[in-house]
């Protein structure tokens, strides 16, 4: 609780500082609704950072799900073949050109029509995120399987490797390294525009806000809150890039058994 | 050991890039142990016949048969081919992420099917013979280029390989490390390796070659045995060629 409590106090810091731009006098400014030094407020905060596992998980699934159709849309665009790397442009180009809100909507009141499939929110914007999503990590894939030298898949297979193998074992582990930085930002992206979901009705931060400014007339507040929460959320996956950036570029140079 | 069958038979190759044509006419034979080191100004296609014979570029005519099997598009021909075939580049191509062992591992492992024990057991051995046993646990990054090369030749030799290419193996080394590499390349040559070797350096090919062949614009101009090669050339070509290499 203590441990809970000092986090409150953090989020609160945070808030000084729109509360400083707006200008310390304004008097117009009700911090209390969102204060965690009332009882009230502590259970506005509460009900708005409950948002915080949907919107993770649902971006994190969303990023798993897209890295994986990236990659094997990827694939075809970097074949000998000419008709599959047709086909990988068309797909790229078709789902980056839909704007993520109608591909929402459309999945989750278009698919029942159609499929006859009622995704429940949680999924249908796990779906949609994916969807828009793949394109791009289709694209960051192929950039960085082509930047790795082809010396790499030659020395591969004249040590027997199929191209499979050369792919898991030889292009892949060093392509995923040059693209780290690039899949950090994907997964930043998609928790941003993970809020557009709360317009199906996902109660993820974004939603949650909404829901309480029904109740407490105090938008510019309880959004200065949630702006704070991608923030803080973002900064961490940062972080979490940047150390992993780390781990494997010490990898490249450091002794393997390290 | 004075063995006649030929391992490698290349008969009237021709490959075009595009409308570029490449090799013209092609054909070589190579015996098991035999020692080939070909030469040739820049562009004229030494790289490419090599890279034909273990399947890197495809020919467009003419027939190659590497020890007994006809190297076709067929992904099984290739796959067969390239189990006796070891090859050694400019570059050195070492996997830079792996340490210097699970790069000579990988291949037995995941193609031969050996377990990590007998690879490893087998890769210790190829690198006690490139002379760098203590390099194994470092990434190919941390060593110098002459030791990389060497990596690279003993990580073909842990295929077992009937017949090794080397695609100027120390063109991009410094000249003090040339010796280390051309060294271990000599004792392979000793040992009764087939080999067929892209180079300038005419101190390893006096030593070591059974047969130089020199190449120009995509054609065989002339072959011989060493002795004469270098004392006698036949071809006004060839004799600008070696003035201009072992007086630059
Ligand atoms: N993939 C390719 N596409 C088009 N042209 C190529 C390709 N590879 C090589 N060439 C051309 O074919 C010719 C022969 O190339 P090759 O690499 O076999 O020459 P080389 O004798 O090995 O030269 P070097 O001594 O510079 O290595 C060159 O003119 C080169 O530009
Ligand atoms: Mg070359």
């Amino acid at each position: 609780m203590i441990a809970l409590s000092t986090r409150f106090k953090w989020l609160a810091m945070c808030l000084l500082l729109p509360l400083l731009v707006s200008g310390c006098g304004n008097s117009n400014l009700k911090w209390y609704v969102v204060s965690p030094l009332t009882e009230n407020g502590r259970i506005n905060l509460k009900f708005l950072i409950a948002g915080t596992w949907n919107t993770l998980s649902m971006s994190f699934l969303a990023l798993l799900i897209s890295i994986v159709v990236g990659l094997l849309i990827a694939i075809p665009g970097i074949a000998k073949n000419r008709g599959a790397r047709k086909a990988n442009m068309f797909y790229v180009e078709i789902f980056r050109s839909i704007p993520l809100l109608p591909l929402i909507l459309w999945v989750y009141y278009g698919l029942p029509e159609i499929a006859g499939i009622q995704l429940d929110y949680f999924w249908a914007g796990v779906l949609a995120l994916a969807i828009s999503d793949s394109a791009f990590e289709a694209e960051i894939f192929r950039a960085g399987i082509q930047s790795i030298p082809r010396g790499q898949s030659e020395a591969a297979s004249t040590v027997g490797l199929n191209y499979y193998q050369n792919m898991r074992y030889v292009v892949l582990p060093q392509a995923i390294k040059r693209i780290l930085p690039a899949l950090g930002n994907q997964f930043a992206y998609m928790v941003k525009m993970s809020a557009l979901v709360s317009v199906i009705g996902l109660q993820e931060l974004t939603r949650r806000a909404n829901e309480l400014i029904v109740t407490e007339y105090r938008a510019l507040e309880i959004y200065t809150i949630l702006i704070v929460e991608y923030l803080i959320i973002i900064l961490i996956i940062g972080q979490g890039v940047r150390w992993l950036e780390r781990k494997m570029g010490s990898d490249e140079s450091g002794n393997a058994n390290q | 050991m004075t063995a006649t069958t030929p391992v490698i038979e290349m008969s009237d190759v021709n490959k075009w890039f595009g409308d570029f044509h490449v090799l013209k006419d092609i054909s070589l034979s190579v015996s098991t142990g035999e020692r080939i080191v070909i030469c040739g100004p820049s562009g004229s296609g030494k790289s490419t016949v090599v890279r034909c014979i273990n399947g890197l570029e495809h020919h467009q005519q003419g027939k190659i048969v590497v020890d007994g099997t006809e190297l076709t598009n067929k992904r099984q021909s290739l796959a067969k081919i390239r189990a006796e075939v070891g090859m050694v580049f400019q570059q050195f191509n070492l996997f830079p992420h792996l340490s210097v062992l699970q790069n000579l591992t990988l291949g037995p492992i995941k193609s031969r099917g050996l377990s990590k024990a007998d690879a490893e057991a087998r890769a210790m051995e190829y690198l006690e013979r490139v002379h760098i046993p203590e390099q194994a646990d470092k990434r190919p990054g941390q060593l110098s280029g002459g030791q990389q090369q060497r990596v690279a030749i003993a990580r073909s030799l842990c295929m077992e390989p009937k017949i090794m290419l080397f695609d100027e193996p120390t063109s991009a080394l410094d000249p003090e490390m040339i010796a280390e590499v051309l060294e271990v390349m000599l004792e392979l040559a000793d040992e009764g390796m087939t080999m067929i070797v892209v180079t300038h350096e005419m101190g390893f090919a006096r030593k070591a070659a059974d047969l130089m062949v020199f190449m120009d614009e995509g054609r065989i101009v002339e072959t011989g045995k060493p002795d004469v090669f270098f004392d006698a050339p036949k071809t006004e070509r060839c004799t600008q060629f070696l003035e201009q290499i072992l007086h630059h």
